[in-house]
């Protein structure tokens, strides 16, 4: 740990690289399993899986940086675990972002 | 005859995974992590959750403020260069010639300012701009006009929209005289037989015929613009005050100037974020450029 200590981790960036890390993989394990073609969607341009999870993770950027200029993240909710775990409102961006990407799964 | 399965390529892909790994991937995880924390040196780091993109995003706090003014200044300059380039680009790609020796040399003149590195051109600039003894400032200082890109803001934007003009527009004329270059000559001998003008032939063949590259010079033009560096910094290193500090100017003086590494990474991720979104347009339309054509072809 001593050698990645100016790499600065903490649990939650740590959480978030690993859930990519399987997202990829898992596009991986799609890719050997069920091959695709590509398809054209409402963008009129043909797309892949990999096209549409490059949209999906740039717009879920876009709506949590929306959300945290226009919104803010003041908790909405306290979780009943230990001391009692805040839960921030940008949750709820999460929450339109994985809408965003099953739209961008299925429409692009 | 069945395939026999060779995983081989995957060891011979080995050395770019890492060498990417080490040159973007974990330079951009670390700037990630950073982007949460608070540091104040000797590698001790502090959470802060979102709130450096908070400050950020917020256009009433110090950081935001900064953020958006060089944001609205960068949009500014590029836009300039922008409407000046891409005319210019035209209009010396129409008159360059044909055919003759003129065709090579006028393709050696404009591909030199391309050959100079950025901080030379940024160099020449600061000196041949100097009102003591540049070329430029000093003659338009006798000839009457009160030139000083040092002191007046107007005065460095000026020199540095000229300087970025000089340095790329011949980019933009190498790309629409290929463009032009691709247009049979039949398409112009149909023009002169129905009696067409100058005007109609440059709206109705050579605009059209020219739309892709142009598209690709806007784009590429508009993606070196965003993220200018060397040459203003070389030529006014952000001033007079912070008149020319763009995105990239205002990232360096937050993360190497007063080392506030946590603000520097949220502003980056978000600077990478925009270009991220127009990389991709200009992919996408450059990929489908040429499918775009077919199928506009197979309609008429």
């Amino acid at each position: 740990m001593e050698n990645i200590a100016w790499m600065a981790w903490t649990p939650a960036t740590a959480c978030f690289f690993a859930a990519i890390g399987l997202i990829l993989a898992t596009m991986i394990w799609l890719a050997a399993t069920r091959p695709e073609a590509e398809r054209v969607g409402i963008l009129g341009i043909p797309t892949t899986r990999g096209d549409r999870l490059f949209l999906s993770l740039v717009l879920a950027a876009v709506i949590h940086l929306a959300w945290i200029g226009f919104v803010g993240s003041q908790p909405i909710a306290i979780l009943p675990i230990g001391e009692g775990i805040e839960l921030s409102s940008l949750w709820l961006a999460t929450a339109i972002s994985l809408v965003a990407a099953v739209i961008v799964f299925r429409t692009v | 005859m069945e395939k026999i399965p060779n995983q081989k390529a995957w060891l011979l892909v080995l050395p770019v995974f890492a060498i990417v790994a080490f040159s973007a991937v974990i330079p951009l995880m670390t700037v990630v992590n950073y982007s949460v924390q608070d540091t104040f040196g000797n590698n001790k780091f502090f959470w802060n959750g979102v709130g450096w993109y908070q400050e950020l995003l917020d256009p009433s706090t110090e950081l935001g403020g900064r953020f958006f003014a060089s944001l609205w200044r960068n949009l500014a300059f590029s836009g300039a260069v922008l409407a000046i380039q891409i005319p210019l680009g035209i209009i010396v790609a129409l008159a360059m010639p044909r055919e003759g020796w003129g065709v090579a040399f006028s393709l050696v003149v404009l591909a030199l300012p391309l050959l100079i590195p950025w901080n030379v051109v940024g160099t020449i600039w600061q000196i041949f701009g100097r009102s003591d003894i540049g070329l430029m400032g000093w003659g338009l200082n006798r000839l009457g006009f009160d030139y000083n890109y040092v002191a007046n803001p107007i005065d460095a934007w000026l020199t540095i929209i000229i300087m970025d003009v000089w340095h790329w527009s011949s980019l933009v004329a190498l790309l629409c005289y290929a463009g032009l270059k691709s247009i049979p000559e039949a398409y112009y001998q149909a023009a002169s037989i129905d009696g067409a003008s100058r005007w109609a032939v440059f709206t109705a063949i050579q605009l059209p015929k020219m739309r892709h590259v142009l598209v690709i010079a806007i784009l590429l033009r508009f993606m070196d613009s965003f993220m200018i560096y060397t040459e203003p910094f070389v030529v006014t290193g952000g001033g007079p005050g912070n008149s020319t500090t763009f995105l990239s100017i205002e990232l360096v003086k937050l993360a190497l100037g007063q080392f506030d590494l946590g603000k520097a990474a949220a502003m980056s991720i978000v600077y990478m974020l925009i270009i991220i979104i127009v990389c991709w347009v200009f992919f996408t339309v450059m990929t489908n450029a040429g499918a775009d054509r077919k199928g506009a072809g197979g309609e008429r």
